[in-house]
């Protein structure tokens, strides 16, 4: 993927550079086809699953990123948005209420329902900036929480604490991700089906996100972050494009929803906690915030880190001690932690920020890095 | 006679008990340039956010090309082609000079999220468009070679020609720049003088907030001058220099 976007970036600007990027790209693509097949037939499908997720988490930050990377607008409350296309899936194919529309028609909508809901949460909080923000948006996540794990009553919406469960599996054309599909005598495992589903939308994606950049839109998202005053005296309505960002973002966020109630077949509010809003905060924050390679380098770090962790930390101790000291669990998120401080400490700029926030952390000038180049 | 291009009607502005503005009233003419001058602490930094709609005014209103101007929606006034630059220069420090003109183009064009997204041929022509434009500024204001720098990185001086050429990127009919050679040494606020003119000669009319007398007093056509929230003088510079509440204004009422 990072080849791609290189490729991508390349292709603007030079005819040369553009045919190593094409081979890049044939060569990346040709990756992650076959990366399923590997990580199946290496690690099991337990990782696959993983890798799925990965995608899905890519998804999430990347939308995040709109709102807190171009726009600067810390937003804690982010997983709502991930319920809401969650939940609606959930909602409108299961037996909970018997609906079984098809994904094409839930999925879309899950996209136009969270950034209702996106806008909905912008609009109150339009003249905050920074803690306050933050506070609004966490409580905004934890109320959409709350609801969902309530409104079992009077009324049965959401089917409370209990969540919903027995969710139709994704399915395309009258083929169901859930079972194996063959092609032209191939086999494609449902996991490796749901691996490339979810490639080609985080790939459509990440092309929205690099395509807003930019834009004229893009711009004045940033130029929002830089200096609010100064963007409305340029002109820009620094009202509607805030909301153009919340509702931009959150519109990922329902798509990745929507992908996990089908792939997962089980929705439960336990799923869409402030832990996970703050994760995926972490993940734009660390892998380098407003930079899509860095961001999405951070969605996948940040899923399979603690996965690594929770796996690796038993076999290492009882290779070491002979017997398990730490429960795995525990230590999962302790050694997880520790790697996040480290980051922070030696990379302040996240894993792999833009060039334009490298050299604001490190104060450079630029006179110094012509003389060295 | 020429035409009256900016006409401001008994504009106040309290903050608490304070008369920050109080009834100022002045006009300004197509095509000149126009100075407002005045202790610290007259106004004129509070009638230029009155005038941009970054405060809502307390009273008066501002009549801009024959229509009245709105109130507190600094967006909608530089649509109506009033730009500004700032006393403590607010460019957008991380992104490159380049974006930073970029930018103020934003309030002539149009693209939205479906051009963003699939470059339609209207939204490629107006980024080419724009791109080139922001070009020309940067020559214009004599900062091209810095065009890729951030523009947290300029020199001062530099700084405040990239403000002016942002605020020229929203093709203005007037430009309002508060004290845009403050912390400028001679050769500077010499070549600021230069492109002041060349401004005015391209058609914008200039609205000049500063405390170099000899700027103000070279460059401008006509003068108002503020003190304690209350125009006391307006007229050209040769008059106001000699007006005796100017001169009690600036050195204190015992000297006059």
């Amino acid at each position: 993927m990072m080849g791609f976007l290189a490729s991508f970036e390349a292709l603007r600007h030079d005819k040369r550079a553009a045919i190593a990027a094409i081979a890049a790209t044939v060569a990346m693509g040709i990756v992650l086809a076959v990366f399923p097949f590997i990580v199946g037939s290496a690690l099991g499908n337990s990782w696959l699953r993983i890798v799925d997720f990965a995608m899905l988490y890519i998804m999430l930050a990347l939308g995040l990123n709109i709102v807190v990377g171009f726009a600067g607008l810390l937003d804690m409350g982010y997983i709502a948005f991930y319920a809401v296309g969650a939940y609606l899936y959930a909602l409108l194919a299961s037996p909970h209420f018997g609906l079984h529309l098809p994904v094409w028609l839930i999925i879309p909508a899950g996209a136009v329902l969270a950034g209702i809901f996106g806008a909905l949460l912008g609009a109150p909080t339009l003249r905050l900036r920074g803690d306050y923000l933050a506070i609004v948006t966490l409580g905004f996540g934890e109320i959409v929480r709350i609801f969902l794990n309530n409104l079992n009553a009077p009324v049965n919406i959401t089917n409370g604490p209990q969540g919903i469960s027995g969710i139709d599996p994704i399915h395309l054309g009258g083929i169901t991700l859930a079972k194996p599909i063959s092609v032209l005598g191939f086999t494609i495992p449902s996991l490796h089906a749901y691996y490339y589903l979810f490639l080609v939308l985080a790939l459509g994606i990440v092309f929205v996100t690099i395509r807003l950049e930019n834009s004229r839109i893009g711009r004045a998202w940033v130029a929002i972050r830089e200096d609010e005053i100064a963007a409305k005296s340029c002109g820009i309505n620094t009202r509607n494009i805030k909301l153009l960002a919340f509702t931009m973002g959150a519109s990922f966020g329902g798509v990745a929803g929507g992908l996990f109630a089908g792939f997962q077949g089980f929705v439960s509010p336990e799923s869409f906690n402030l832990m996970e809003s703050v994760m995926v905060l972490c993940m734009v924050v660390l892998g380098g915030m407003g930079n899509i390679p860095g961001v999405i380098l951070g969605g996948i770090l940040l899923t399979v880190l603690p996965e690594v962790f929770r796996h690796g930390a038993g076999p290492v101790q009882m290779a070491l001690f002979g017997k398990i000291l730490l429960d795995p669990e525990a230590l999962r998120m302790l050694l997880f932690g520790l790697a996040l401080v480290v980051v922070m400490l030696y990379r302040p700029a996240g894993l792999w920020p833009s060039t334009t926030r490298r050299r604001e952390f490190k104060g450079e000038s630029t006179d110094v890095l012509k003389e060295g180049e | 006679m020429s035409s009256v291009l900016l006409d401001a009607r008994a504009i106040a502005k309290h903050f608490g008990g304070v008369k920050a503005l109080h009834d100022v009233s002045l006009s300004i003419n197509q095509g000149e340039i126009y100075g407002l001058i005045g202790p610290n602490g007259a106004g004129k930094t509070t009638f230029f956010n009155v005038l941009t709609g970054l405060y809502h005014p307390d009273g008066g209103e501002l009549i801009f090309a024959g229509e009245k101007l709105p109130a507190s929606a600094p967006h909608k006034v530089a649509k109506r082609g009033i730009a500004r630059t700032f006393q403590n220069i607010r460019l957008f420090a991380n992104m490159s000079a380049m974006e930073n003109v970029m930018v103020g183009c934003h309030v002539r064009t149009h693209a939205g999220v479906f051009g963003a997204v699939v470059h339609d041929r209207r939204t490629t022509a107006e980024e080419v468009a724009i791109r080139r434009r922001a070009e020309e500024l940067l020559h214009y204001v004599n900062i091209a070679d810095r065009a890729d720098d951030l523009a947290r990185h300029l020199s001062y001086g530099d700084q405040r020609r990239l403000e002016i050429a942002r605020a020229l990127a929203t093709d203005p009919k007037l430009l309002a720049l508060d004290e845009p050679a403050a912390g400028m040494n001679g050769t500077e606020t010499e070549a600021l003088r230069e492109l002041i003119e060349g401004i005015r000669k391209d058609g914008i009319t200039v609205l000049l907030i500063e405390h170099d007398v000899k700027l103000v007093m070279g460059l401008c056509d006509r003068v108002a001058v503020l003190d304690y929230g209350e125009k006391i003088c307006e007229d050209v510079p040769a008059v106001v220099q000699k007006d005796p509440k100017v001169i009690e204004a600036y050195l204190g009422g015992s000297l006059a």
